[in-house]
């Protein structure tokens, strides 16, 4: 049963598979492990990530391409519930139609910039839509009658998520019950199937191909598959994963502007999960968005400590001070390009064929 | 009528030049002048046209100086630095270090004491940018020759590390980088304003322009660096070493793209750590117009880019961004090889 919903793919390796169970243990049970506030964006924001950078591992880990459009999806998807609910207000059929509108965006746009782009190398394609991206931010932030400019857009879900409505009187179990606590669980469940259905997809034939191509894309046409056409719908299906991460993160934030969802910094972070956690595993993402988003929101805590330590110390103090923690990732994502190409579940996985093999 | 002249040197093989020389494409760089032409009537005044086409050529001088060690660097070795802007940011903030300790010279009524100041600042920045260039090669680069994708994952990473570095030394702040006292305001020729300090950048993308198409046209130096752009395997086969000449490309276009961004910081007259990421998107799409690798294509690339911003930004601001994005979709339709394409590639 179990190795059905995962397509097969099981963990195989026994601390994967424990940190795996840690992980789906913690998300499904934060509001009652963790009652505070800034727990609960965590863990909401952790699923949104998990999400995305699944969908992104589509691209770069299964068929080895590089985008860098990626957040322009995640943001179509935010912006696409942001705008329907102003214009619409409030409501579940507002909701729907963000969503269907954002993903009908996407597929069109994805799809031109695949069949447009994907012919060249993978060098001419990361830099296209570098470019591509970086416009549609400035598109973003230019029409200020639709999106709000640089302010962004606040807005209000439906009744039966916002943070006022109570459905319990008491906490249950420290938990309190209300629209926080059901849009959590909107989120969970949401991340849950997408991931499975990514698992799934990875796993089928199709996926086979997608990885024949990134071995060797000349090989894979030799076979008789058509190789752009197969880039192409990995690059549609990634950005329609993404916008479904996008409208999440905006039914949490109730707000989304150019920087929450359209910034750069946060196609870096993408490329910082995809690569720590590893590449060509979905589960990379899971671990590796956990890892980043508790050491984006925790590590600099633990920084502000040892800068406390070396206060005074003139450029040591500078190293270590809770605002740069982002280079100790950046040192940390170019030595695990250089020595753990694979990644945390990669290096996992190597570990049992070792023993097996002894 | 180039066609017939290569037939007829062809047919005469007895003679000297037994190899015909390959026609030169003009139509690119027709380009140039027919974009400022078309221009002309949809701006309007012709005073606001010459200030504008000023700007325009001057911001693109800027950025070829900025993009050309780029292009060299991928047709030379098939490394595509995404940590080039990287090299602009420090080339910026070094300025901005040498203007506050010169701060006198640079507030001094005096031109001479200004270039001063200016050559200064561009001599630190060139150094300073060249050994960090240097060690980018060495620790960053080297390890992933011919696979792309690592590169541009690790050369990504070492922009964010730059970048932090960045902040590390001169604070995540916005600097402001103030133009010496002479240079400062503008000329007026007729109704036409034109600011002092895109002329002396005209100026200084020139001779950085001639420099470079000196040394590559004219040296032994840069036979070997075009041989290589153009079949590496062959050159090393020969007997010389590619990798050593690859190194010191590397480290002249880190050199450039240090002299680019006091060019560019002083252009904007403030920088910020984030300068290396806002300009890398212009340049990439100055070297996909101009054909990548080619030192020339990438010329004419920045030039149209440069023009077209500032025409754009003048008549619909809106659209100012776009247009960028615009012009290379209409030339990768027209050339999608480039403006310039690189043979054998």
């Amino acid at each position: 049963m179990i190795s059905r919903l995962l397509s097969h793919d099981l963990p195989r390796n026994r601390w994967l598979a424990a940190i795996l169970v840690v992980i789906v243990l913690g998300l499904a049970l934060t509001p009652f492990l963790f009652p505070s506030t800034k727990a609960l964006n965590v863990g909401a924001k952790i699923l949104v990530f998990i999400v995305l950078v699944a969908s992104f591992d589509l691209l770069l880990g299964y068929t080895g391409i590089v985008s860098f459009a990626h957040t322009m999806f995640f943001g179509i998807g935010a912006y696409g519930v942001a705008i329907a609910s102003t214009r619409l207000g409030p409501g579940w059929g507002a909701l729907a139609l963000g969503v269907g509108v954002a993903l009908v965006v996407a597929l069109v746009l994805s799809l031109v910039i695949g069949l447009f782009s994907l012919r060249v190398k993978a060098i001419f394609f990361a830099m296209i839509t570098l470019a591509v991206a970086s416009a549609f931010l400035s598109l973003a932030s230019q029409l200020s009658e639709f999106t709000g400019g640089e302010d962004g857009l606040n807005f209000k879900v439906p009744e039966a998520l916002q943070p006022g409505t109570q459905y319990l009187e008491e906490p249950f179990f420290g938990a309190s019950i209300d629209g926080r606590f059901l849009s959590y669980y909107l989120l969970f469940v949401a991340t849950v199937v997408l991931v499975l259905v990514m698992l799934r997809i990875v796993n089928s034939p199709f996926g086979r191909v997608l990885q024949a191509i990134r071995e060797n894309d000349f090989r894979a046409e030799a076979i008789g598959y058509r190789v752009v056409v197969y880039r192409t719908l990995s690059n549609v299906l990634s950005a329609l994963f993404a916008t479904l991460a996008g409208c999440l993160l905006a039914i949490w934030l109730r707000y989304n502007g150019p920087d929450t969802s359209l910034s750069f910094e946060i196609m870096l972070d993408i490329l910082l999960i995809v690569v720590i956690g590893g590449m060509g595993t979905v589960y990379g993402a899971v671990v590796g968005s956990v890892l980043f988003v508790i050491a984006q929101n925790y590590l600099q805590d633990l920084l502000k400590l040892g800068a406390s330590a070396v206060e005074g110390v003139p450029v040591a103090s500078q190293l270590v001070s809770p605002d740069r923690w982002l280079l100790w990732l950046g040192l940390l994502f170019v030595l695990s390009v250089y020595h753990f190409p694979t990644g945390v579940v990669g290096r996992l996985r190597a570990l049992r064929s070792k023993g097996r093999r002894s | 009528m180039n066609t017939t002249t290569t037939t007829t040197a062809a047919a005469a093989p007895a003679q000297a030049d037994a190899i015909p020389k390959a026609a030169f494409d003009w139509i690119p760089l027709a380009l140039v002048p027919l974009l400022a032409l078309l221009a002309l009537p949809a701006i309007g005044s012709p005073s606001s046209w010459l200030t504008l086409t000023v700007a325009g050529l001057a911001m693109g001088m800027i950025v070829f100086i900025i993009a050309s060690g780029l292009t060299l660097v991928f047709g030379l070795m098939d490394v595509l630095n995404f940590g080039h802007g990287v090299f602009i940011a420090f080339g910026a903030f070094v300025a901005t270090s040498v203007f506050g300790a010169m701060i006198g010279w640079s507030d001094a009524d005096s031109l001479l004491q200004n270039l001063a100041v200016l050559f200064c600042a561009m001599l630190a920045a060139m150094s300073v940018t060249a050994a960090i260039g240097w060690a980018f090669e060495r620790v960053m680069v080297r390890p992933v020759y011919g696979q792309h994708l690592k590169q541009i994952l690790v050369t990504m990473g070492g922009m964010i590390i730059g970048e932090e570095l960045i902040k590390v030394v001169w604070g995540p702040q916005q600097v402001p980088l103030p133009l010496p006292t002479t240079l400062r305001g503008s000329l007026l020729w007729g109704d036409a304003v034109v600011e002092k300090y895109r002329l002396v950048a005209v100026v200084i993308g020139a001779v950085v322009l001639l420099a470079m198409l000196f040394t590559l046209n004219r040296t032994k130096l840069g036979l070997l660096i075009r041989a290589g752009v153009q079949d590496r395997e062959m050159v090393e086969s020969l007997g010389y070493r590619i990798r050593r000449l690859f190194v010191g490309v590397f480290v002249a276009g880190s050199a450039l793209a240090g002299l680019g961004g006091v060019l560019w910081g002083l252009y904007q007259q403030n920088v910020i750590p984030q300068i290396g990421a806002q300009v890398n998107t212009l340049i990439f799409i100055v070297i996909i117009i101009g054909g990548l690798g080619s030192t020339f294509g990438c010329f004419v690339g920045a030039l149209l880019v440069g023009l077209l911003a500032n025409y754009v930004g003048f008549l619909a601001p809106k659209a100012a961004m776009f247009s960028n994005i615009g012009l290379m979709v209409a030339i990768l339709l027209w050339r999608p090889q480039g403006l310039y394409p690189v043979a054998n590639r």
